[in-house]
């Protein structure tokens, strides 16, 4: 019977099936950070168990890590806490960990790939929802909660209901200065935040196919956002090549027997999708989010929506609400916004490719003088090949931070936060509310957004740009 | 985990559709690595800055069944939502859809989600908005929802009800198929990465 892709990797891992029952599911890698493991490290102790297999296990820092002094202890007593208990339980069930300092060190979804670790065909699990982003790949990857966490350091399995599917189709090819986040962005907001739940999402077409890497794992990234189990892309030879020479890499034979297996994981001619969405790469454009959840975005050239002009009564109170915390008036251009900060980084946008982009607009450019944009590379691997490329110094002469690596503002658990009222344009993930910070205003966009955005202080696209840097054509 | 049988209490109507678990439990709460004293991050922005905000009405006060509105606890993985609502009092919640995660992980901490149709959810906010000290039971044994002379009966799955009504940890019950997981482990292919130093 002809399967999709996700139903290949699924079944293939099935350890055990019996009617009535959820499925049980081999995991091959588990990934660790410091806020959702130290109840389930205590869980283990507490009931004697070791860790099954410490060997498919690594940890890493990037919750709570501050990115400034990266190298001083941390001085919030509880961020402190977090990240010790998470020292002492790598220590003591012998997990590889990458802490603050070390090379291998980043945002645990970035890490993940750039190590070689996340390959086509694994199951991946980490207690965080953006554990998605692996599936650019070819990989079934997804969050889970701490209890299941615990259950995968016990048992490297968890129980499974077996993914509705979904295909998300992209045909044609994506116009200038229209990026990976604003496909999954457009794609957000024509399914809902929950529009995909229950499924895990392929995504197919031409314009899929097209994407680097990096821009793959923007749209994995954000499947949760549309309330995705996961979402995954069928590996192909830019797959291969992004992989092949990376530490965990296979190599030599093993290298040849696994791209022969590699090939296979594709959809079947004839595998059914129980639910699809298609749309055109020629109709995306520039994407900024307006309201308090990542399905309210618009095209950048829009208007602040009237909540008025919602036909459903749910999305039209959360439109109100979302107006009001957003301090936003209906009708208002997109354009005509204001932002205080510009946040540049995290596991949706803080790789090289992000940065580069970026750094090609701040060129020979300032940053608006009452804006100011922190630039937060999301891996030590990413700072250092940036800082070799000279891209930092493009960020410092624009006027803009250069951090050290970490999740930073996407999320208010380190010194990197909005104050109440302030708002920003950021490339992260989520614009809830109190997200970056209490009482903080997010605008979701695309790193060259967001650095169009930092020239001018307001929401900006990079063909809105009129002036020329200051050294142009170098 | 806590057995789930019955339970009957009053109830709280949130008025909101996707309630994500930023509103739930912000990131700042989370850095606690005990496993409870979570309540007081639940709602806490809501809770600070709306004074009208439900779970500050004193009619509501000591709820322990939160009505919500559809698309409950979308966003982040974090368990600590689950376990703040318990903290904070509350042995169920009832919306028309749930995020994926969320709702997972209630099953895994004890806290039961009901999902009713949108119907009957409006029904509930009504009752309880015109007599808060409404009791409203929801019985899983007989997967039923009862306020006054209502009762509503709500879906779940045999195997998560049966886990619920016994307050089974998964681990323990997968331990059970070890020779599955060993079967399983001796067909990997010999080409998958480790996480060793490399």
């Amino acid at each position: 019977m002809p399967k999709t892709l996700a139903e290949k990797v699924y079944d293939a891992h099935v350890v055990r099936s019996a009617e009535g029952e959820p499925d049980l599911l081999y995991i091959d890698l588990h990934l660790v950070h410091e806020v959702t493991s130290p109840q389930a490290f205590d869980g283990l102790r507490a009931a004697g168990r070791p860790v099954r297999r410490p060997d498919l296990t690594m940890a890493t820092e990037d919750h709570n890590v501050p990115t400034l002094d990266v190298l001083a202890p941390i001085a919030d007593p509880v961020s402190r806490a977090q990240v010790e208990a998470l020292r002492a339980n790598a220590a003591e069930f012998g997990i590889r960990l990458a802490p603050m300092g070390d090379r291998d060190q980043g945002i645990v979804h970035v890490i993940g790939p750039q190590l070689g670790l996340t390959q086509p065909g694994m199951t991946i699990v980490c207690g965080d929802s953006h554990t998605s982003t692996h599936g650019a790949f070819g990989a079934l990857a997804f969050g889970i909660g701490t209890s299941e966490v615990e259950h995968v350091l016990a048992t490297q399995t968890l129980p499974q209901k077996r993914p509705r599917q979904m295909a998300v189709t992209v045909e044609g090819e994506l116009p200038e200065g229209v990026s990976a986040k604003d496909v999954i962005l457009a794609v957000i907001a024509q399914i809902g935040t929950n529009g995909a739940a229950g499924h895990v999402i392929e995504y197919r077409g031409s314009a899929i196919r097209a994407l680097s890497m990096e821009a793959r794992m923007t749209i994995c990234n954000m499947s949760i956002e549309a309330g995705a189990r996961a979402g995954m892309i069928a590996p192909d030879e830019t797959t291969f090549a992004y992989l092949q020479g990376r530490p965990h890499a296979p190599q030599g034979a093993d290298w040849d027997a696994a791209v022969e297996h590699w090939r296979s994981l594709h959809t079947d001619d004839g595998a059914v999708f129980d639910t699809e969405v298609v749309l055109h790469a020629a109709d995306l454009a520039p994407f900024v989010t307006w309201g308090t959840n990542p399905g309210q975005g618009l095209p950048i050239t829009g208007r602040v929506p009237d909540p008025a002009e919602f036909a459903d009564d749910h999305e039209r109170r959360a439109a109100e609400q979302a107006l009001a915390y957003m301090g936003l008036t209906p009708g208002t251009p997109l354009r005509e916004i204001e932002v205080d900060t510009v946040f540049l980084g995290s596991c949706t946008n803080g790789r090289i490719e992000d940065l580069r982009t970026a750094a090609e607009l701040l060129r020979g450019r300032r940053i608006d003088p009452n804006t100011r944009m922190l630039v937060v590379p999301g891996s030590v691997g990413v700072k250092l090949q940036a800082e070799a490329e000279g891209l930092d110094r493009v960020f410092t002469e624009a006027g803009a931070e250069w951090r050290g690596a970490g999740c930073s503002m996407c999320l208010g658990m380190n010194p990197d936060q909005l104050a109440p009222g302030e708002r920003s344009a950021s490339t992260s993930n989520r614009n809830f509310q109190g997200r970056q910070g209490k009482g903080g205003r997010t605008h979701l966009v695309s790193p060259s957004v967001a650095a169009a955005t930092a020239l001018t202080g307001r929401l900006t696209a990079p063909a809105d740009l009129t002036d020329a840097p200051a050294t142009a054509g170098v | 985990m806590q057995p789930f049988t019955t339970h009957t209490g009053t109830a709280a109507p949130l008025r909101r559709s996707a309630v994500d678990t930023d509103q739930i439990i912000p990131a700042e709460y989370l850095k606690r690595i005990t496993r409870t004293g979570f309540e007081d991050g639940l709602f806490v922005a809501w809770r600070t800055n709306e004074p009208d905000f439900v779970l500050n009405r004193p009619e509501h006060a000591g709820a322990s069944i939160l009505v919500a509105g559809p698309d409950f606890g979308t966003g982040s993985s974090r368990e600590h939502a689950c376990w703040a609502l318990l903290d904070g009092g509350f042995r169920v919640v009832i919306s028309s859809r749930f995020a994926d995660i969320f709702r997972n992980n209630s099953t895994k901490s004890g806290l039961l989600t009901v999902v009713l149709p949108q119907a009957d959810v409006e029904a509930l906010w009504a009752a309880v908005e015109a007599e808060p000290a409404t009791p409203v039971t929801v019985d899983l044994q007989a997967r039923t929802v009862t306020h006054g002379d209502t009762t509503v009966p709500f879906e779940i799955d045999d195997y998560t009800r049966w886990r619920l009504l016994e307050g089974l940890d998964d681990v323990g019950l997968t331990e059970r198929h070890l020779a599955d997981i060993e079967a399983h482990e001796a067909r990997r292919p010999p080409w998958l990465p480790t996480a060793l130093p490399a």
